[in-house]
């Protein structure tokens, strides 16, 4: 049978969401796709992490196999240059044409380019694809201040991007009396404007830009009211426009202001060619969001596959992070009185504001705006779509219940229709039925089963919120259940293991679980029962349920060669260990690179030369780091009152007695700490799980900071504390933590989480309200006491060290797929090989 | 008469096995991941890289059981593999080949053609 062909010009996020929807439904077409850029469809909501480490290839939508595995024609760099509709048929720009059955316009937009005196110099950028964002990296590198003109969206983007580039002096330009105009109000845009002149960036409103200074270089831009203001680069964002002008050639109509006219089956006035996403035009309105982007194309594919549906004017309501920064907005977050009432908090010290907009009988919410806080924003635009009854005090939606019981609108109060994730267009009803008809009882269940939460995973916690309470409501008794092979938390594991005496993965397993285990319930029980026992990780058969990294004693890195860490306590280390460092790295051609952990990083060593390495660096004093293992990773220290002239005490030797003192012990997550001499924090201990600080009478403690993803301050746990003292508070801390927290949760979130907080956390540890201190106190001295070097023991052990070879029919030829390049004088690993 | 075609490759002692776990095993230019399910007392072999990220690593990923499918998880992103049929467990399309094992006096073999 001739499949019919369908030909895709465009291969943006809206055009790749079609043929995967498409292919979902039927098999009964041919897909062939022109794009005009050189790369798949990339996530171009994300395009400013780019900057931020991102690669093109991780902002990739489907990986190089997938189109091939659809058995779609992919043409990139390609585009079609002309179409033929009484032939049907395209032209590309290589000169081959093809015929087509059907035809999409996926063609997005560009940005808009005002008609601005000066625009042509060099200098002067878009915001749009990856190819723009490398040009203004190359530009940047000279740049010292750079401006971005469009305060929208995707202007605050760029200009977090050029923050993020290092250009230190930003400014906004924007023609609107008020920052995202379309988005927020002005209170709003007041708020959000201090708040982003807090971090550097130069906001300037109600400003018209009438040329561009400099010779073929940009030097400056000049406004209308007369003033000036220097820059070395600029970046236009100021608002999109429709890629239509290949539809308007071939006599396809488009709307006067731009678009491709559609009806509600994404149709055009030609009902063979059909438009979706940011070039089509429906109702006179574009729709430059993402959700609306991907629902055009579930209705096209689904009228393709004779499935009735048809795109309704979409809610256009937003919440993002703008530079670290809340912002959101839904329903109609500008009606105004006496259309309305207002409800407006406002708090200038967090630079928090919030505006609801309810019914004048007060029944419902019509919209709102959230900036700096948008924790509510499901809720509220679940409450404003679905128009639920409002609660006697709505004022409460934002500002929190503060009589103790929750208000008004829970998820329960929801109705089934309720769409809880925009992107895929799961509702409430259709989540709450995976689970109570098919069964779902994980996240993970319930998005193989939904694909809720696969797109952008903003609604990720509502989804959460629903799973807990339907599964309550089902009489589900919830808990946190470790995985298929063990019915059990890891709180209740961790009690029957001690209880029972068990010394094995696989007594475990045969004690207390079912079937044969898995690689998250391997490293779970590897890790409570070295935190019950410490014994060497690699003896009585539980080398093979040790998680990867620990199995081999080393980080496994890209390419399949291995780190080594030699741990170097307080970050103190005398000149003769530098030359063994330095040597060994040399001797194996071993990378080098300081750690933000004060030590030294060595990469690239074979698995085979592991432990010869080890064994040159153990017998020149050095030991293990565990930078492999949960477990204690790093104290670090300042100078100290040994040679800093501020220094209260000596940071060095007490981050140095710390650092030795829990080595080794294993936890759920790994654990990070720092002494600090005086209160200018050099060390930084105010990041870290748990942090010292000197005073005038002693130490302060402070516990469950984290940097990573989501940074968040230690708090003081006890002040001037003498360093016994100090250390028994820290002793009872580890043990609360080892004993009680989820897998894989550090102590910032272990907190957060915690019912009563930190007040509960200082009254278990210093007040000793569970009257277990004694008993922790004994645990941590048995684990101090029985500490050994895990890479001593492997090294001297045959039997262990037997399993440091790449081959088991050749144990002394090393993998010879694995490659290194030069760069800077050292090597690295090439990058990832194509797939 | 399969018996006289395959060509069996005779890749370690079964004492050289990790119970419960992977060896890689070297054949010419190839690797093969050999698994021994002690546990389930059963053999199983696969290409030793993952299709994922081509990494040669399943040999050292951890082998477990979904719902009582014997698998391997990758030690890079934790891709899981059916060990009986190479089948991707994680939602992808990647399989990876997979070969029979065979024990004859204490001698693992594996059919490589």
């Amino acid at each position: 049978m001739n499949k019919l062909k369908i030909i895709i010009i465009g291969n943006g996020m809206v055009g790749y969401k079609f043929c995967e929807k498409l292919k979902s439904k039927s098999d009964s077409f041919k897909l062939i796709i022109f794009g005009e850029e050189p790369r798949r469809a990339y996530d171009r909501v994300h395009l400013s992490e780019y900057f931020n480490g991102k690669t093109a290839e991780d902002l990739s939508m489907s990986t190089a196999s997938w189109y091939e595995e659809q058995e779609i024609d992919l043409h990139l760099n390609n585009p079609v240059v002309e179409v033929d509709r009484a032939a049907k048929t395209v032209s590309t720009s290589s000169g081959e044409v093809y015929r087509y059955d059907f035809l999409v316009f996926a063609t997005g937009s560009s940005a808009f380019v005002p008609h601005i005196k000066g625009i042509e110099k060099e200098g002067v950028f878009v915001y749009r694809t990856i190819d723009d964002l490398d040009l203004i990296a190359g530009y940047a590198k000279n740049a010292k201040k750079a401006s971005v003109i469009g305060g929208g969206l995707l202007g605050l983007e760029a200009a977090k991007a050029l923050i993020d580039l290092g250009i230190e002096e930003t400014s906004i330009i924007e023609f609107a009396p008020r920052l995202m105009p379309r988005q927020i109000d002005m209170a709003g845009s007041e708020m959000l404007k201090s708040m982003l002149a807090d971090l550097g960036l130069q906001i300037y409103l109600n400003k018209n830009t009438s040329s561009i200074e400099g010779e073929t270089n940009i030097g400056g831009l000049k406004f209308s009211d007369g003033s000036e203001l220097a820059t070395d680069i600029l970046v236009i964002s100021a608002g999109i426009k429709p890629r239509d002008e290949l539809a308007r050639k071939c006599g396809i109509d488009v709307g006067p202001r731009g678009g491709i006219i559609v009806d509600a089956e994404m149709q055009t006035n030609d009902p063979c060619i059909f438009a979706i996403g940011e070039c089509a035009l429906f109702e006179e309105m574009i729709y430059g969001l993402i959700a609306p982007g991907y629902e055009m194309a579930e209705v096209l594919a689904s009228n393709l596959c004779a499935q009735s549906k048809s795109f309704k004017s979409f809610d256009m309501s937003t919440k993002l992070k703008l530079i670290g920064i809340d912002v959101a907005s839904f329903g109609d977050p500008f009606i105004n009185e006496p259309d309305c009432r207002t409800i407006v908090f406002e708090n200038k010290h967090k630079g928090i504001y919030k505006r609801i907009n309810i019914s004048n009988d007060g029944q419902y919410l019509l919209g709102g705006i959230l900036i700096g806080d948008a924790t509510a924003y499901n809720m509220l635009l679940q409450t404003s779509v679905n128009q639920i009854l409002l609660p006697a005090d709505p004022e409460e939606l934002i500002l929190g219940s503060r009589g103790g019981e929750q208000v008004g609108a829970g998820i329960e109060s929801l109705p089934d229709a309720a769409l809880i994730c925009s992107c895929e267009g799961v509702t409430k009803g259709g989540i709450c039925s995976s689970i109570i008809d098919q069964g779902c009882e994980t996240l993970d269940d319930i998005k193989k089963c939904t694909k809720a939460g696969t797109g952008c995973g903003g609604c990720m916690p509502m989804v959460k919120d629903l799973m807990l309470h339907t599964l309550k409501a089902q009489g589900k008794y919830v808990r946190n259940v470790i995985c298929e092979h063990f019915n059990y938390s890891r709180q209740e594991l961790y009690d029957l293991i001690h209880i029972h005496n068990l010394k094995n993965y696989d007594d475990v397993l045969n004690e207390f679980g079912q079937s044969d285990g898995c690689e998250v319930c391997k490293p779970l029980v590897s890790s409570l029962l070295a935190s019950l026992w410490n014994e060497m990780i690699l003896k009585k058969g539980n080398d093979t349920a040790q998680d990867s990294n620990d199995r081999f004693l080393a980080n496994i890195q890209k390419g399949g060669s291995y780190s080594v860490v030699p741990r170097v306590p307080g970050g103190e280390i005398t000149p003769d260990k530098l030359i063994v460092i330095g040597e060994v790295a040399k001797k194996y051609n071993l990378y080098t690179k300081i750690t933000g952990g004060q030590r030294i990083d060595m990469f690239g060593a074979h698995l085979n030369d592991l432990p010869i390495i080890w064994e040159e660096l153990i017998a020149a004093g050095f030991e293990s780091g565990h930078a492999y293992g949960k477990g204690l990773r790093t104290v670090k220290s300042c100078v100290g009152s040994t040679w800093c002239r501020f220094g209260l005490h000596d940071s060095v030797s007490f981050a140095i007695r710390i650092e030795e003192r829990y080595r080794g012990i294993r936890a759920p997550h790994k654990f990070k700490s720092a002494v600090s001499g005086c209160i200018r924090e050099c060390a930084e201990a105010q990041s870290k799980d748990f942090g010292i600080i000197a005073t005038e009478k002693g130490w302060n403690l402070y516990v469950c900071g984290n940097g990573g993803s989501k940074p968040q301050h230690a708090l003081l746990l006890a002040a001037d504390l003498d360093s016994e003292t100090c250390i028994k508070y820290i002793d009872r801390f580890l043990m609360f933590y080892i004993r009680t927290a989820d897998p894989l949760t550090r102590t910032a979130t272990w907190l957060n989480k915690m019912e009563g907080g930190m007040e509960y956390l200082r009254n278990v540890v210093i007040n000793d309200s569970l009257g277990m201190a004694e008993k922790w106190e004994a645990e941590i001295e048995n684990l101090v006491s029985t500490y050994q070097c895990e890479w001593k023991e492997a090294v001297e052990n045959p039997a262990i060290r037997k399993r440091f070879s790449h081959f088991v029919n050749a144990p002394e030829d090393k993998d010879p797929t694995i490659e290194f390049v030069e760069m800077r004088g050292q090597k690295k690993t090439p990058e990832w090989k194509k797939v | 008469m399969t018996e006289t075609t395959t060509n069996w490759l005779a890749a370690c002692r079964v004492e050289d096995a990790v119970e419960n776990g992977g060896v890689c095993v070297k054949y010419g230019e190839e690797q093969i991941a050999l698994f021994y399910f002690t546990r389930r007392n059963e053999w199983y072999a696969t290409q030793n890289e993952c299709p994922h990220k081509k990494q040669m690593a399943l040999s050292r990923g951890m082998i477990g059981t979904i719902t009582d499918e014997p698998k391997v998880a990758c030690p890079f992103h934790k891709m899981n593999f059916s060990l009986k049929t190479g089948e991707c467990l994680s939602g992808d399309e990647c399989a990876i080949k997979t070969y029979p094992v065979k024990i004859e006096d204490g001698t693992v073999y594996i059919a490589v053609n």
